[in-house]
Parts: structure tokens; sequence; C-alpha cells
């Protein structure tokens, strides 16, 4: 694995159920890569798992924590819970521009506003194929 | 590894638009085959994730890709069209996959060479800095002078680089940025011709105009056409050069005025 942002964090093992039970906290090491989110124990070089980050929400819960859930099931979230506020804000945003999605769409913006502000269709480093489809779709409509 | 595959599978099959699909042969990895045998399976390239179904109606992928720290090469299998997914780390498995034909299979190599994350995040950075480069060019174009029908000479006289952002850039294109005979600044009712590449100066303001009937405003003979055609191409005057020509002008316009004043004109 290539080195990713790597901090500590205490997740919590299972979903936040709705009624109120003890939550177990498990600490492990987490790793943000491309659009992945490794988790290790933390003695382990190898990751016990992770979490594709796309589709997914992220959202700011009480103190030091967030959350991720997914589109197609939101009720379950896969909590974690930081050192710090400060650190919880910088996971949040890392984690909401860490999917392919959000790049495909910064992309498209910034061809937009590249192409009002100069007439011309930026001749980049040719992006991935749906782009050009999504950027058309866009302006069509 | 755990692995959120429900979410992973939603995503594989859900309706958000896939960078490239199709049928390719992937070959069998087995260590104590001898043959060589492919198994035929439906490919869906989202992003950085190629997954791969048993069949095309499956509702679930098999298997998945995450195409990052690899290469995409043309391989000399004994199959014809064959290319290969090749992972830094020697120890990862290869994928050896095989398309119908040679346009399939070029346009898969294309696509799974641009598929990576970080490619996208440096096509991103790229474009990143072309905006910002762009935005800091109008900036600067935005203080050479600026021509516009409706404005009167004061307008001119403001500072040019107070322009609202949102001005159409064709605005660049017409006619500042191809003016050779310079000039420019000098406000006019009327914009500059749309000849591509004018030779001509640009015309007068409205005062100078009708200077010509001497019934309205000052003549100006005591302006030399000279000044009005300034050398300078707009787009290189910076803003303090735009005032001393200005302030040229008005100079002048203060002294013929004095003197009509000397002479006991109105």
């Amino acid at each position: 694995l290539r080195a990713g942002k790597g901090l500590s964090l205490c997740p919590l093992s299972q979903p936040c159920p709705a009624p109120p039970v003890p939550a177990v906290l498990k600490k492990r090491l987490v790793k943000l890569v491309v659009n992945f989110l490794f988790y290790f124990r933390t003695d382990e070089a190898e990751p016990i798992g992770a979490l594709l980050l796309e589709h997914c929400k992220i959202t700011k819960e009480e103190e030091n924590v967030f959350s991720i859930s997914f589109i197609e099931e939101p009720e379950r979230k896969y909590c974690f819970e930081c050192a710090t506020e400060e650190q919880c804000q910088e996971w949040v945003e890392a984690l909401r521009r860490a999917s392919y999605e959000f790049l495909r769409r910064s992309l498209i913006f910034y061809r937009n506003e590249i192409q009002k502000m100069t007439g011309k269709v930026s001749e980049s480093l040719q992006g991935p194929a749906q782009v050009s489809l999504m950027a058309l779709g866009a302006s069509r409509g | 590894m755990k692995l959120n595959e429900r979410s992973v599978a939603h995503y594989a099959t859900c309706d958000s638009p896939a960078d490239h699909t199709g049928f390719l042969r992937k070959r069998v990895e087995r260590h104590h085959h001898h043959g060589t045998s492919y198994q035929r399976r439906w490919f869906v390239l989202k992003g950085n994730l190629l997954f791969y179904f048993e069949e095309r109606e499956s509702r679930e992928p098999m298997g998945l890709v995450v195409l990052e720290g690899c290469t995409v090469e043309l391989c000399e299998a004994a199959e014809e069209f064959a290319f290969a997914i090749r992972f830094d780390d020697a120890g990862a498995r290869a994928y050896v996959l095989v398309a119908d034909g040679q346009a399939a299979m070029e346009a898969w190599v294309k696509a799974l060479s641009r598929a990576s994350f970080d490619y996208m995040r440096l096509v991103v950075r790229e474009l990143e800095k072309q905006l910002e480069e762009a935005s800091k060019s109008l900036a600067a174009c935005r203080k050479s002078p600026r021509r516009s029908s409706s404005s009167g000479r004061k307008r001119h006289l403001s500072n040019p680089a107070l322009q609202p952002l949102q001005e159409k850039p064709t605005t660049l294109e017409n006619g500042y940025s191809t003016w050779s005979s310079g000039g420019c600044v000098t406000g006019g009712a009327t914009c500059p011709d749309h000849d591509g590449g004018q030779t001509k100066p640009p015309p007068l303001p409205p005062r100078r105009r009708s200077a010509a009937s001497s019934a309205t405003g000052s003549p100006a003979p005591g302006l030399s056409p000279a000044m009005l055609e300034s050398p300078v191409p707009p787009e290189t005057i910076c803003f303090s050069k735009l005032h001393n020509w200005y302030g040229q002008e008005i100079a002048v316009l203060r002294r013929e005025w004095q003197e009509r004043q000397k002479r006991g004109h109105p």
C-alpha cells in the first residue's frame, strides 16, 4: 500500500443503533488511501478492512465524532471518534474530498470555468472518457 | 480483509455512468494447472475500479480490481488482442485480459491507463493551475484600457481593475488584443470595428468627433495625432502607463482651455 494520510482514531466497531446500547470503542489506525479508508489494529501491518468511499455521506456528529454512511443503507453509520475536535474537522474535510466522483465533478467544474473565462476548451491532460460525456450533458442541460 | 461489500456492490451495479464496459476474456490463474484457460466475463470500469461479473445481467460483481499503482500493457500471450494489468507490487498477481478485436483492445488499454485516482488528481490539479493562470491574465488585461459602447470620457479615468469580473471573455477578443496601431484608451461611443486585426487607429471619442463642426466642445488642434496612436498595444499597458497617457491628454486639453480663457472665449 502506498502511504496515505494516517491518523489514529477510535472507531466504533458496530453501527450506531437507535436504542441506547453501550458503545464499544475499538482503537484502530485509520489510513485514507485514494478513495479507500483502511483500518488496522494498532500493532498490525495488514489492514483488517477497508471502506470504499463512493456514494457515501460524511456527517459531523457530536464533539470529536464523525460518521460515514452509504447511500443504499443510510441508517447504518460507521462512527469514528477522534482525539480532538480539530482532528475531527480535518477528517471530515479529507473524507468528503476523497471520492473519485468528487474529483470527476471538480474536473468538470474547472473545465467549465476555464471555458467561460477564456472561451477555449482546456487542452490539458485528457481525463477519463466519461468526463467528456458528462460535460456534454451538462452543457446541453 | 473486510470490505463494505454491500456498498461496493451497489456502486458497481447502480446506474451511475461507467467509464467503459464490455466483455473480456480473463485468464484463469491456477497454480497447478499446466494449461491456460480463459473465462468470458462482463467488465465494468467506474473510476479507478474495474469490476467483473459472471454474466452481464448478474446482480453482484464477482470481483474487483483496484487500479492504483499499476501499469497496463500489451502482452505477448498466445492469444491475440491480449493485454495485462500489472502491479508495482511484485507480489500481486497480474490480470491478463483478452479483447474481441484490435479496436476493443485499444479502447480498453486507453481507458484503463487513465483510470487511476492519482491520474485524475493530476488532471484536476493541472486544470486548477490553468484556471488560476487564466484569471490572472484576465485581471492583467483588465488593467489595460477598456472600451465600451456606453462609456463617456469620465469612465476611462476610473480604475479599470474595478470592472466586474463577470464580464464576458469575448470582450478580450473585441479588438483589444488585435490593435497593432495601438491607441486604445480613449473612450468612444463606438466600439472598434470588428474586422480582424484592424490597422486604422481607433475612432475618436465623441467630443473630438464633433470638434470638426466646432460647434461643441473644444477643438483639438493641439492634440497631435501621434498621441491618439500610442505604440503600446493595450494588453501590455500597465496601469501607471495608462494614467500617464491619460494624463498627457488631460494636460493638453487643460492648456487649450486655459488658452481660450485668456483669449476671452466662453
